[in-house]
């Protein structure tokens, strides 16, 4: 019997979520993972040169 | 500490751990005790994975670390967000899709046996020794500072851990995290709270801040290339970036805490929390211990925080001239505290040039204090040559215990303990799982129920967390292994990350080449380790880098895997 690559998608059903639901994020604002990846990316941009900012203005 | 002090800090301990072993007694499931309850949602992973890397040592050393160097240790965590990002795209889907227990069990399916133990293997090694330092280490600062047994204090906080992470496994772990979070941000905030109201009056924020600033300890962002500069914006992306993926995304102590849950949903978020939260977490904490340098800027600090060593060395040696560097200190001190009086006056009036010459005898002046402190270190290396010098650990507890009210001293005390509390009982629970699953259900050949794991699991827990109390206690007659271990993290890491990275997106590497790759690099990161000074940071790409490229090359040379192996799963 063929094994299943690895990373082919699961659809064991005793795991419960059916095929594709995990991309489905719930969050208002951000209907994909991309958008939800970019805004904490952006985050991390802000707190840089927050950080840069204040160690300049206080230095 | 007063009764009130003690019924705070006793009382919300002990209380968590009794909830914990509560709420999660009988459980049986494994899926339940080592990955949790699945209904859990993001915020508690999120939680759990903050409260597990958050040690004691991060709200004793941070503090000092702030007061000492200043801000530029944040940088540490710029590769984290992109680490945890890397991890919910490639890691998590791929571990929840196995339905593992482990990472290392991943290892076993993308490999064989062998690649597998070789990972659980460094990481028992790597977290075990590590295990008696994470108690040892606020135990002995507590005891020095507070007056408490030490080898009490041990027994206090390595019990109690060990009572409610055996009896409830992965799912007590995150229950009892929450409101050990919850005692951390109560306290860190009303030591923030109490800090800036003893500043003097008319010193605010800013003020306090430009103070801070002009003696340098704002720096937080340093764009420098110099390779042996420990804190640089690039180390923390670059090799903080490797450390955290490593770190993680295969560090069974991490991925415990998000592998379970709802929904891969769930620990994305979880994941993506952290991302966002860490790095103002952390610059806060740092923030806290500048604030603390400029709150001693206007009270006198003592010569040496770490009083009992101190005091202990005096007695033992030139008394005099103990009191001499303590008078000199405080003189020192003294004028300098007028030049910061004149400064601050300057400021107001509005005068560039007088400014100007005012904060260089600020400058001037603070260098001679800590000139001073630098003679009293040498002077009690002269009384004591076993003493330890560097007393950053003891600058936030000595200020606590000092200028907090009764009450808040309980609760930031408890803080400690909740922060040692929380990172210990999810490294337990690590150690027992994956000497359960990776090498005892391995390697246990007669068929068995799920409830023998369990039960398996339990008594690992407890064999590692007596371990780690055992350790910990014998721990004070071998400081130099201390360093070793805290070190063993920083080589051991990057190697262990190549093993993973191979695994997720080299498919055609096969299990021999990785292990042998994986070998060599380690070796080589070893003997590059005591031939470089370099920030420990690089350490972690250079091993990862060694593995993924030795992998290849060894690989080439084996030839291409069997069709056996393009099957994936082992």
């Amino acid at each position: 019997m063929k094994r299943a690559p690895l990373d082919a998608p699961n659809d064991n059903p005793a795991d419960g979520v059916p095929p594709g639901d995990d991309e489905v994020t719930g969050l208002p604002g951000f209907r994909t993972w991309r958008r939800v990846y970019l805004f904490v990316f952006g985050c991390f941009v802000l707190a840089v040169v927050f950080l840069a900012l204040f160690s300049r203005h206080f230095a | 500490m007063s009764l009130l002090d003690y019924l705070v800090v006793i009382g919300t301990m002990v209380g968590i751990a009794v909830f914990g072993v509560w709420r999660t007694r009988g459980i049986h499931n494994p899926s339940t005790y080592f990955k949790g309850d699945r209904t859990m949602g993001w915020g508690t992973i999120g939680i759990s994975v903050m409260a597990t890397q958050a040690s004691a040592i991060t709200f004793l050393s941070i503090p000092g670390q702030g007061y000492e160097s200043g801000l530029g240790f944040v940088q540490n965590y710029f590769g984290l967000p992109l680490a945890l990002i890397i991890i919910a795209v490639a890691f998590l889907p791929i571990y929840r899709r196995l339905g593992v227990y482990t990472s290392y069990e991943y290892l076993g399916r993308r490999f064989d046996g062998k690649t597998r133990l070789l990972g659980a293997g460094l990481f028992l090694l790597q977290r075990g020794l590590a295990a008696g330092v994470t108690i040892y280490a606020p135990a002995i600062i507590l005891s020095a500072v507070l007056g408490w047994r030490l080898d009490l204090t041990i027994l206090f906080t390595g019990l109690l851990v060990i009572v409610y992470t055996v009896t409830g496994g992965s799912e007590a772990v995150s229950l009892t995290q929450r409101y050990q979070m919850a005692v951390i941000f109560a306290g860190m905030v009303t030591a923030f709270v109490v800090l800036l109201i003893k500043l003097p009056a008319g010193l605010g924020f800013t003020d306090a801040a430009a103070l801070a600033g002009s003696l340098g300890k704002l720096e937080a962002v340093d764009f420098s290339f110099d390779p042996d500069r420990r804190y640089t914006i690039w180390s923390g992306m670059l090799g903080g970036l490797f450390l955290s993926l490593s770190y993680f995304g295969t560090d069974q102590s991490q991925v415990q805490r998000y592998i379970g849950g709802a929904s891969l949903r769930e620990g994305r978020l979880g994941l993506m929390f952290n991302a966002v939260f860490k790095i103002p977490m952390q610059f806060s904490i740092l923030l806290l211990g500048a604030l603390v340098f400029v709150f001693y800027q206007f009270e006198k600090p003592p010569v040496f925080f770490n009083q009992a060593t101190w005091q202990a060395a005096a007695q033992s040696g030139d008394a005099a001239a103990f009191r001499a560097v303590e008078e000199k200190f405080a003189a020192t001190h003294g004028e300098k505290q007028e030049k910061i009086d004149a400064w601050m006056q300057a400021k107001r009036a509005g005068d560039p040039a007088v400014e100007a010459t005012a904060r260089a005898s600020v400058l001037e002046w603070h260098r001679r204090s800590e000139a001073v402190r630098g003679e009293a270190r040498a002077l009690l290396v002269a009384a004591d040559p076993d003493a330890k010098t560097k007393d950053s650990d003891y600058i936030f507890i000595t200020f606590v215990l000092n200028y907090l009210p009764h009450g808040a001293i309980g609760l930031l005390v408890a803080v400690i303990f909740a922060a040692a509390l929380s990172s210990k009982a999810s490294e337990l629970n690590a150690l027992g799982t994956t000497t359960a699953v990776d090498f005892y259900r391995h390697l246990h050949k007669t068929p068995v129920d799920d409830a023998h794991y369990v039960r398996a699991a339990k008594w690992f827990t407890a064999m590692w967390g007596l371990f780690a109390i055992g350790f910990a206690l014998f721990a004070r007659f071998m400081e130099n292994l201390i360093e070793a271990i805290n070190i063993l993290g920083s080589i051991f890491y990057g190697v262990v990350l190549g093993l993973f990275l191979v695994a997720l997106f080299l498919k055609r590497i096969g299990g021999t080449a990785v292990f042998i790759a994986a070998l060599v690099a380690q070796a080589l990161v070893v003997v590059l380790y005591f031939s470089l000074t370099i920030s420990y940071l690089w350490y972690n790409l250079i091993g990862c880098a060694a593995c993924v490229g030795l992998s290849l090359l060894l690989q080439w040379v084996l030839g291409s895997r069997s069709p056996a192996r393009e099957a994936g799963l082992s």
